[in-house]
């Protein structure tokens, strides 16, 4: 079985010894060096731009600027195409933009012989602007008499979503009434997520050329055939007339699920007469003018009645959008639709989700798609309602999980599996739950210590609100061996790893024998829409078992054609053997004689698509211990376990090492990680790693990730999402674990010390003892 | 405007002409084409181009070239042995699982080289505060941490101070 077996990453020795190339490992030098000049103000217009002392400087190139730039707004999102134009993505960037909504807007672009020469022709740039108050909250953009950001949208809403499941009680009208019966238990709540950065450690670089009379691109991305469509829609060109290439990528975590600044680079190229030009991105550039995890605030109430069973809810979340649309509406309303997933309300649910322009740096998609805003504020609420009224936190959710067999009631998804129930009790078992909770009652002394949990679902895929598709070709060689090609992308997740194991399942043959191409080359590629929603294992891998199998066949009927006697034919690791398991040939030897048989030669390949109609929910959840220092209002996490369902583990070495890492940025997001905007120019304060502060090996514990192997009977090898699940549901773990330690219940995130002081303060154990 | 850098990279004599502005890394990446030194930040934020400058590990973006006159450099391009093999460290950052992206690995390793190389055992903490100033967002340090650690158990078999 190559399935289930934690064989070493095949990309691994190449990475440990420098080996592996990245973007820049590849650009040619010398090459033009391409800066772009960013707004010193939020909100506004670029009146005038006089460019004529940096053009005149030796070494420049070529200065463009936003009244360059062609009259075409385009999408920058990494989804399918829709060929509905009802469901396509909002169109409302340009390569630079005259009309400023965040503070670092892109306005123009120098193209210089070296970087020190494009870096000091930005600074001799001087821009004229008409200004506008800065609005960086919701509130204010909403608010009467605001300037609209985009013309398009004169009230600031990008969207608003209004969705009620039915009502299935007759003594109810609507989830208000169920929401004011006071024979229940009513709770109502208030919780808010702040905004942070995926902090992936490659900047996401890109280099561009013509040759051929076409556009090339390669560039550090998640997506390179909707890369691909992007520039050709942002430049008005033949989508054909751009070849994107994507090497290894140092991380993407949703940042890089977005056509960043390669329109612009393949825009720079046109205007140098096709030469190579290098678009470099700096820390501080990615932090401002790429994308980040939306902040969002969630009003939610919640009817419950004395057995402890949700019988409705409902949630209004207000999505900051910041100056672009991104993936715009997608990911608010991700989140409503997963905060009412997770526990199917009895009798109805309410949702409301807007989203809202503002000048903040435009956030998109980021590991979980809305699901951890939303998971805040759905797992504080189960422990507030617990403890408001005095229901066991684990047995209120037992009570209310996702069944088996639950139908989405809007889009169809269906649990076809769940271990959510195994992996809470796992989880409670290995943290030993019932003693601490009994240890940590009745705790006194200015350092304190508590546990806390919290649980998540989660689909895999976008099925069906968007297209779900892949392809994969399989080539043979000449010793037997297995070339696979494909459009899905390793992104550092383990993705290459696993398709070989896959690939390897499906024909029959060692996981060795498959030798995968990592780059994908547009030109070359089989179609795939990239590394995004947890969904290559799952809908890539279908695509994978599709080809593998008639792969498989092809060497069954060129063996059967030399052996035509045999029955049964079949292939045992590196042999084709008859129905009495005897050898009759290598398949090394199958391969050359189908390559240069004088009889019959053919080039053993198979290709295909798999147009995946289905979609399934992991799921997992979180326990947290932790140690907080009240005076200094410091936690400090003493341990953390995630257990998840994600179905069968294609690698169970490599699911693990993913979960680590989704837990520790769970751990940033709950503790210490938030961008920082001055409110009155709306200029981001801490855009660097120094004072961004993801965790360090110095803030974690050991970390545990557990699992609870289903087998679930859509996925491919029984398998289900898991590249975004581990990060969900830590942060409202930890601030569940502070709740139990400190008895204050902290509705907003992250969970810094300055908070916490005066959040103690505020519940009095800090300065009235 | 050039100047002449004469120093030992991986064991072999180098001498180039540098831009006297120039960091380190570049002149790694751009002039000899060692990539293992990676650019996540160029400030001394990131570690992702930690490099060994006479056995000491230092951030090379932060680092002039000319600073490096006369002096020993060590990159992932350096270590590994005549034949191919890969060293005991890498292969336990292989098989612990400890790579993913990849992006910070080579950083990583030159700071476990001197810590391996040190001859010491350390604690668990000890080692988190020693490649604390690697930053990694895909592994949470967990395996990254069981490597080394590994390797450092293995190197005090052979070379460790008498406890």
């Amino acid at each position: 079985m190559e399935v289930g077996r934690s064989i070493p990453r095949v990309d691994a020795a190449d990475k440990v010894t420098g080996r592996a190339k990245y973007t820049d490992d590849l650009c040619p030098r010398p090459v033009l060096e391409a800066k772009i000049l960013h707004s010193t103000i939020a909100n506004g217009w670029v009146k005038s731009m006089d460019i004529s002392a940096a053009q005149a400087l030796p070494g420049v190139v070529k200065v463009l600027t936003c009244f360059d730039v062609p009259d075409l707004q385009y999408p920058t999102p990494g989804h399918p195409w829709s060929v509905e134009k009802a469901h396509q993505d909002v169109s409302d960037r340009k390569l630079l933009s005259r009309r400023v909504r965040i503070y670092g807007d892109d306005i123009a672009a120098v193209v210089a012989e070296d970087e020190v020469t494009a870096q000091r022709a930005l600074e001799l740039i001087r821009v004229e602007y008409e200004e506008y108050p800065v609005m960086l909250e919701p509130e204010q953009a909403m608010a009467p008499g605001a300037v609209a950001i985009h013309d398009e949208h004169p009230d600031n809403i990008l969207a608003k979503m209004d969705l009620r499941t039915p009502i299935t009680d007759p003594r109810y009208e609507n989830v208000e009434q169920v929401l004011e019966d006071e024979t229940l238990c009513q709770f109502r709540g208030h919780y808010e997520t702040q905004q942070v950065q995926h902090c992936h450690i490659e900047n996401p670089v890109s280099f561009a050329w013509m040759e051929g009379g076409r556009i090339h691109v390669v560039t550090s991305t998640q997506i390179p055939h909707i890369v691909r469509r992007v520039i050709g829609q942002a430049l008005g060109i033949g989508w054909g007339g751009v070849r994107v290439i994507k090497p290894y990528i140092g991380g993407g975590f949703g940042n890089k699920q977005e056509v960043l600044y390669e329109p612009l680079n393949a825009w720079l190229t046109t205007q140098v007469g096709g030469r190579c030009v290098r678009l470099d991105v700096s820390r501080e550039e990615t932090f401002r003018n790429t994308r980040s995890r939306h902040p969002i605030s969630f009003d939610v109430a919640a009817a419950v009645d004395k057995q402890g069973r949700l019988m409705a809810r409902s949630c209004t979340a207000i999505s900051n959008q910041g100056g672009y649309a991104s993936h715009g509406n997608a990911i608010v309303a991700n989140a409503v639709t997963g905060f009412r997933q997770l526990y199917p309300d009895q009798v109805g649910h309410h949702s409301t989700a807007y989203t809202v322009y503002t000048n903040r740096p435009a956030p998109g998609a980021m590991r979980g798609y809305g699901i951890p805003q939303c998971n805040f504020a759905a797992e504080c609420m189960m422990e507030d309602i617990a403890l408001k009224f005095g229901f066991d936190p684990i047995q209120l959710r037992l009570k209310n999980i996702m069944p088996l067999g639950y139908v989405d009631p809007f889009n169809g998804i269906t649990c076809h599996s769940t271990g959510l129930r195994e992996c809470i009790l796992k989880g409670a078992e290995t943290i030993g739950w019932e003693a601490l909770r009994a240890q940590y009652k009745n705790q006194t002394g200015p350092v304190r210590r508590g546990v806390g949990m919290a649980c998540f679902s989660y689909k895999t895929g976008v099925y069906p609100i968007s297209l779900e598709t892949a392809s994969a070709r399989m080539v043979l060689n000449q010793d037997g061996t297995v070339g696979l090609q494909l459009g899905a992308t390793e992104i550092g997740q383990g993705g290459d790893t696993v398709f070989c194991q896959m690939a390897a399942e499906s024909i029959g043959i060692p996981t060795e024998d498959i030798h995968i191409i990592s780059f994908q080359d547009t030109d070359t590629a089989p179609f795939d829409t990239g590394a995004y929603a947890s969904r290559q294992t799952y809908v890539t891998g279908k695509a994978i078992q599709k080809v593998g199998a008639q792969f498989r066949q092809k060497l069954l009927d060129y063996a059967a054609e030399l052996f035509p006697e045999a029955e049964g034919l079949t292939i045992a690791r590196r042999f084709v053997t008859d129905g009495a398991g005897e050898k009759l040939l290598s398949l090394a030897d199958l391969a050359t004689t189908a390559f240069y048989s004088l009889e019959h030669s053919v080039h053993i390949t198979a290709e295909d698509t798999n147009h995946c109609k289905e979609n399934t929910f992991a799921f997992g959840c979180c326990f947290a211990q932790v140690e907080v220092d009240i005076p200094v209002g410091k936690v400090k996490v003493l341990r953390l376990i995630n257990v998840h369902d994600s179905g069968r583990l294609i690698n169970p070495a490599l699911a693990a090492a993913q979960v680590h890492g989704g837990m520790s940025m769970g751990m940033g997001y709950a503790l210490t990680e938030e961008m920082k905007l001055d409110p009155k120019t709306g200029k981001l304060l801490n855009g660097n790693l120094l004072d961004y502060k993801m965790p360090t090996a110095m803030d974690h514990p050991d970390l545990t990730a557990l699992f609870v192997e289903t087998e679930d009977p859509s996925g491919p090898f029984g398998n289900k999402a898991l590249g975004e699940p581990p990060a969900i549901p830590v942060a409202p773990a930890i601030r569940n674990a502070v709740l139990n330690a400190t008895g204050v219940a902290v509705n907003t995130l992250p969970l810094s010390a300055q908070k916490l002081v005066e959040e103690f303060t505020k519940g009095g154990l800090i300065g009235h003892v | 405007m050039m100047e002449i850098l004469r120093c030992t990279v991986n064991n072999k004599p180098v001498e180039l002409g540098i831009d006297p502005r120039e960091s380190l890394a570049d002149t790694l990446r751009q002039r000899l084409g060692l990539t293992s030194v990676k650019k996540g930040c160029e400030v001394g934020e990131c570690g992702a181009c930690t490099v060994l400058v006479d056995g000491v590990a230092i951030d090379s973006c932060i680092y002039l070239s000319v600073w490096a006159q006369g002096k020993t450099i060590l990159t992932v391009e350096g270590l590994q042995n005549e034949n191919g093999e890969l060293t005991p460290l890498q292969k336990a950052f292989v098989e612990e699982a400890a790579v993913q992206c990849g992006f910070c690995t080579p950083g990583i390793i030159m700071s476990a080289v001197e810590i391996v190389g040190s001859g010491k055992l350390y604690t668990r903490d000890e080692l988190r505060k020693l490649i604390s100033g690697h930053l990694c967002r895909c592994t949470g340090y967990e395996n990254i941490l069981n490597a080394v650690e590994r390797a450092v158990n293995e190197a005090h078999k052979f070379v460790g101070e008498k406890e």
